[in-house]
């Protein structure tokens, strides 16, 4: 595939936005940036971290003189979601990291989001405080009561403009349903359920109800020596109400359609790669495990992320996908390391932008890979504080695989298997990225001129 | 379903069989990163996608002392050697005896989170 970014054409050219968290090379592991996610909007960005907090980012209005560049993302709201907790029962703890965050669309002022960890969905609810009510009869400003018998007169109180308060406060709590670990948690196009899906079930709640859950996929062997695949990841269909799709460690996925039956262990349809058995090893398992499954934004197809490659599903073909994109191909000569330091089991995302016409995914020495499927050219870019420089454009990575390296190229024995780009999120509408390093969120937007 | 590995039997050249490994290892890289494996951990499972890798993976989570598996280790383990800690030492509940060595720092206070500073 030729490079993109090199000018001409349509191509994107990512500049340099912004870059949040601390510059030190000390990580807490509090700080290890677990999930992120846009809203439907693209105004509000969240990232959820391994301590159990939620930040939440606003981006500020367009200001008419400064037509080159989109707003700013700037803190509008941070919050511990999760807690540790521990599991009595199995001396197990639970760790308070965050899964996943998914934004519920905006139905009236406040915004609403599910936060995730293992074993416990909830419901935030973040809204804005920008008045207070003044003057009351019976309380003095600090709020201490005053005694009655002191007050003469009576006054209306009235509401008086304060400092923007954001408040967020947990709305509903969803628990005890999972025995295994929360991977995926999917809100339904009808706006009132949603599902969440652990290492072996799937099952469906309703926004409003807390105690009660149905379960739609179960997938736990009767007896567990059995066990040969694991639920890795799973998600509604963007329109059709009654359609989701799971993905299996083994890498398939399964279509379900929720109006076939109540529990939706046979699939609708599977999708399945024919592997060639001559190709096959001890790892072929491993890399084939789907990390991530995310639908296009029309419907019409899915993406999913295994170890080395991102694949393009049309939901109306089963037996192969329609597009393959290697991300780091050069990396199967060194899968007995990767096998090692355990690299091989670390689980990408990947996102569509918003016309379903690019896909994006994270790679390792902080580089992320971006795949136009209609030009069929692709590049690596990398999220570093040495580019940042706001509307310079970043220079394309390239990563040589072996023989002679060229300048400015990188080798495949220099890359720093600690600096992975597991989660990335493509603003709904703009080109605007979100891309999370280890423990910094950075910002990139094309160059508006 | 392990792969068979080289396994040919006419006698060859030494060049020419350097030349066929090079050839191997650029045709079946992951073959190739198999057999260093293999030669690093010969007792490898034979099933990497089965029940002990998964049931790991199910299992993730800090483990803890656990006064009823350690009795039910400790009854288990009356005719048997007292097991090392291994490798394995978060795999299964109950044959293995925790020490305080297994067991990992616990985490630090609660503080805001340094992407809103």
């Amino acid at each position: 595939m030729r490079a993109f970014g090199a000018g001409g054409g349509n191509d994107i050219q990512w500049c340099f936005s912004q870059v949040k968290g601390a510059v030190d090379d000390d990580v807490a592991e509090a700080d290890i940036i677990s999930t992120v996610e846009f809203n439907h909007s693209g105004e509000l960005l969240a990232t959820g971290d391994k301590g159990g907090r939620v930040v939440i980012f606003q981006q500020e209005q367009e200001n008419k003189t400064q037509s080159h560049s989109r707003g700013e993302y700037n803190v509008y709201s941070t919050f511990q979601s999760h807690e540790p907790e521990f599991d009595y029962l199995k001396s197990l703890e639970i760790e308070e990291k965050i899964n996943k965050i998914r934004w519920l669309p905006q139905k009236n002022a406040a915004q609403f989001l599910l936060s995730t960890n293992d074993k416990t969905i909830k419901l935030w609810k973040i809204s804005e405080r920008d008045k207070r009510p003044e003057g009351y009869n019976l309380k003095e400003e600090d709020g201490r009561y005053r005694d009655p018998t002191t007050v003469t007169t009576l006054r209306v109180p009235v509401f008086r403009p304060m400092d923007l308060m954001v408040e967020a406060s947990p709305r509903r709590i969803f628990a005890n349903a999972h025995t295994y670990h929360i991977n995926s948690i999917s809100i339904n196009s009808d706006y009132e359920t949603y599902l969440s899906a652990d290492d072996l079930r799937i099952n469906l709640w309703h926004l409003e109800i807390t105690d009660r859950s149905f379960n739609i996929v179960d997938i736990k062997p009767a007896n567990m020596e059995e066990l040969t695949e694991v639920i890795t990841a799973a998600e509604f269909h963007p329109n059709s109400c009654n359609t989701f799709v799971y993905s299996s460690s083994k890498g398939t996925i399964r279509l379900c359609d929720m109006r076939a039956s109540a529990l939706c262990d046979r699939h609708s349809k599977l999708f399945e790669e024919p592997e060639d058995p001559s190709n096959r090893s001890f790892f072929s398992e491993i890399i084939s495990s789907i990390s991530d499954v995310k639908f296009s934004h029309s419907g019409r197809y899915m993406m999913t992320r295994d170890y080395l490659s991102v694949k393009i599903w049309d939901l109306n073909m089963e037996n192969r996908p329609v597009e393959t994109y290697q991300v780091h191909e050069y990396l199967r000569s060194k899968l007995c390391s990767l096998y090692e330091n355990d690299c091989i089991f670390d689980k990408f995302e990947c996102c569509w932008n918003g016309s379903d016409s690019i896909v994006m995914t994270g790679s390792y020495n902080n580089f992320f890979r971006m795949f136009d499927r209609n030009t069929k050219r692709d590049i690596t870019l990398e999220a570093s504080r040495e580019n940042n420089k706001p509307r310079t454009v970043l220079k394309p990575r390239k990563v040589c695989a072996s023989g002679k390296r060229k300048k400015d190229e990188i080798s495949v024995d220099s890359l720093d298997f600690n600096k992975k780009i597991l989660h990335t999120a493509w603003h709904p509408k703009e080109n605007i990225i979100a891309v999370a390093t280890t423990n910094n969120l950075y910002i990139f937007q094309d160059k508006m001129n | 379903m392990a792969a068979p590995l080289g396994t040919g039997t006419r006698t060859e050249e030494p060049g020419q069989e350097k030349q066929d490994a090079q050839e191997k290892e650029i045709a079946h890289p992951e073959r190739a990163e198999e057999a260093k494996l293999k030669a690093k951990y010969p007792n490898l499972g034979q099933k990497p996608g089965g029940s002990d890798f998964l049931m790991k993976r199910l299992q993730k989570g800090q483990k803890y002392f656990d006064s009823g598996d350690y009795n039910m280790a400790k009854a288990k383990m009356k005719n048997k050697q007292l097991p090392s800690a291994g490798p394995d030492k978060n795999l299964v509940t109950g044959d293995h005896i925790p020490t305080p060595q297994d067991l990992p720092q616990r985490k630090s206070s609660l503080v805001t989170s340094k992407l809103a500073g």
